[in-house]
């Protein structure tokens, strides 16, 4: 289990903006009535969306109200997810796999890299607070080992040259282009496909 | 090697488009009116016949898994829940699909929901995998827009609504019952079963819960025949299989191939080889993280499907192959795997809980070498009372992976760790204490 608690410092208010609200409605019609509450985990992916990337308590409250349920339960859900950040992260948020399949390809190096453009510590936000990385469990991308994961985009096949490259993109405040780094092809078996070949060449 | 045109999932790689357009040249949505027409008890009859086995893990044979939904649909309305919530290292076969095969996932929503009499069905997908999601939710729209589903779906005179809702990085809820918590807004902790879910699932209406690729297979199923699919493979373990093989081969990927594939041609041809050629290779993960390791003497012969990797004291789990070789530290592998396991533990039951953490500290120690020679059985001991003392098979998918360790890598251990008992040395490390305070990752 992973222990999870919230920042110190919490802005007192939180309410949707106009097109939260509008998300958040669309969401609440996808479930039956009276199940509202199934809701709770899209509603506070937007609120976190919406507030810099990160979820304050005023907004679980805010949630709570939004859909009539018990505010504990909305702060079981938000602390029980691990993808509800609920202190301050960067703008960039980065997550580097460092699970068994990308450990035995060279993750550790990608945590250098990060370590060395942004921050000593992970959960740390950079000098100009634009950026912070983490190391996350397995993020299902296992056969383009080592890869990480900034905000909602995957970059792939990396090693530390290339991850350094990304860093200092991402520290100009620009978006690096996602996907494999050594330009193979999603997941087929870089130069040595042997399958689906009509296909490939039609 | 498979032939091209067994392959169900032409577009694994992406190559044609994964629009609507270029689904249906590839022969998804020809002819669904056709297949309802046939009926209920034929569809679940074919699935039946071609002895299609849950492809998330567990490997249930899906056609009985659907023939446990109510017969008539009383009070509570029925449910279809797909199970997109990959989260086991080493698998990545979902992925593909939500992103180049949605048109099949779909379809076979489609063709699911009428045999088992839902007219919603959820698709679960983790929430890392959001630009999948996306791609996914841009292909049920067409589908809207093609009347392919929604009122009257594809002619079929059935309805259904297909949603996505979005994990958030838990992965326990891919646990169906978790699953199903999670989806009703709750911590995704696992339920009790009995009661399972085809009778009291989702709202506590009944609910049939599959795999991304078992879905996603069914359409093709029933264009060639549950005979064609049965004729594949060997007898209970037929038809294919998109295996994923990662770790240090030359050409990490994913393909699709025949189920009771040597492990060794999928390795050698598929995957490029080992990193360092064969003789390098140390051990192997047949089925995801949860599956006990197969040391190398075994791989030589090994074929992949459930019931002969069973026979091996492993499992086929989700077929993600994570090859390890001689260059890399295998008690460290396994502590890594263990210390995921510690992280993902949802909390709910203390054996695993606790056991799982435990596990993780005395491996990192053996590791290094700083554990004494009694913990290696210890350790034995701590796996064995987790593993079946638990509400979901978590305790095992924790437990199995040291318990391979053991059986194949005890002498290497045992060999790095020669340390006495901490009580004749008096040393003071506290075992038994509030391990969690001491715990630096928590």
């Amino acid at each position: 289990m992973s222990l999870r608690s919230p920042a110190k410092d919490q802005p007192e208010k939180f309410e949707f903006d106009n097109s939260s609200l509008e998300a958040a409605n669309t969401i609440i019609s996808k479930y039956p009535k009276g199940k509202q509450q199934s809701a709770v985990m899209a509603l506070l992916y937007i609120a976190q969306k919406q507030h810099n990337n990160w979820i304050p308590l005023a907004a679980m409250k805010y949630i709570a109200k939004f859909l009539s349920m018990p505010y504990i339960k909305v702060y079981e859900v938000a602390t029980f997810y691990s993808m509800y950040n609920l202190s301050p992260v960067g703008k960039y948020f980065i997550q580097v796999c460092t699970t068994t399949p990308c450990m035995i390809r060279g993750a550790e190096k990608l945590v250098e890299a990060c370590k060395e453009k942004i921050s000593k510590n992970e959960s740390e936000l950079s000098k100009d607070k634009s950026c912070s990385w983490m190391e996350v469990e397995c993020l299902g991308a296992c056969v383009n080992a080592p890869m990480m994961q900034i905000n909602d985009e995957y970059y792939e096949d990396l090693d530390k040259e290339k991850t350094l490259k990304i860093l200092d993109t991402i520290l100009k405040d620009e978006k690096p282009i996602s996907g494999s780094y050594r330009g193979r092809v999603n997941t087929e078996p870089e130069n040595n496909r042997k399958t689906l070949m009509d296909v490939k060449n039609a | 090697m498979l032939k091209d045109q067994d392959r169900i999932f032409q577009n694994l790689y992406n190559d044609l488009g994964s629009d609507v357009n270029s689904s249906q040249k590839r022969g998804d949505w020809i002819n669904t009116k056709d297949l309802t027409d046939k009926g209920r008890d034929w569809i679940i009859n074919e699935v039946k016949d071609s002895q299609l086995r849950g492809r998330g893990g567990a490997g249930f044979p899906t056609g009985l898994k659907w023939s446990f939904a109510p017969k008539e649909v009383k009070s509570r309305p029925h449910y279809l829940v797909i199970n997109a919530d990959e989260s086991e290292p080493g698998t990545c076969k979902d992925r593909d699909i939500l992103r180049f095969e949605p048109h099949k996932l779909i379809e076979g929503c489609l063709l699911a929901s009428y045999a088992v009499q839902a007219h919603t069905c959820y698709i679960y997908i983790r929430g890392e995998y959001y630009i999948e999601g996306q791609k996914l939710q841009s292909a049920i729209d067409e589908a809207y827009e093609k009347k392919l589903i929604g009122k009257n779906a594809a002619g079929t005179g059935w309805d259904l609504d297909i949603y996505i809702h979005y994990g958030a990085g838990a992965y326990i809820c891919g646990e169906e019952t978790a699953l199903l918590e999670s989806i009703e807004g709750k911590k995704g902790q696992p339920r009790l079963k009995p009661p399972f879910p085809a009778l009291i699932g989702l709202y506590g209406c009944p609910t049939i819960i599959n795999n991304v690729e078992t879905i996603a297979v069914v359409p093709t199923i029933l264009r060639r025949g549950g005979k064609w699919f049965a004729s594949l493979g060997r007898e209970k373990n037929t038809g294919t299989k998109i295996f994923c093989i990662s770790g240090n081969v030359n050409n990490p990927c994913n393909v699709e191939e025949e189920m009771n594939i040597p492990l060794k041609e999928l390795i050698e041809i598929h995957a490029g080889g080992v990193v360092g050629g064969w003789d390098n290779l140390q051990a192997v993960i047949p089925g995801g993280s949860s599956m006990p390791l197969i040391p190398k003497e075994k791989c030589e012969t090994l074929t992949m499907d459930f019931d002969s990797l069973v026979a091996e004291k492993s499992g086929l789990g989700t077929a993600g192959i994570v090859v390890i070789n001689k260059d890399q530290d295998i008690i460290k592998c396994m502590a890594r795997i263990a210390r995921f396991y510690k992280h993902e533990s949802c909390g709910q039951c203390t054996p695993c809980r606790e056991g799982s953490g435990w596990m993780w500290r005395m491996l990192e120690r053996m590791a290094k070498g700083e554990a004494t020679k009694d913990e290696v059985d210890m350790l034995g001991d701590v796996t064995n009372q987790i593993a079946g003392h638990t509400i979901c098979a978590f305790g095992e998918g924790s437990s199995w992976p040291v318990q391979g360790l053991l059986r194949h890598f005890k002498k290497e251990i045992k060999e790095r760790n020669k340390l006495d008992p901490i009580v004749k040395e008096n040393k003071n490390i506290p075992y038994l204490v509030d391990q969690h305070l001491l715990d630096k990752n928590a």
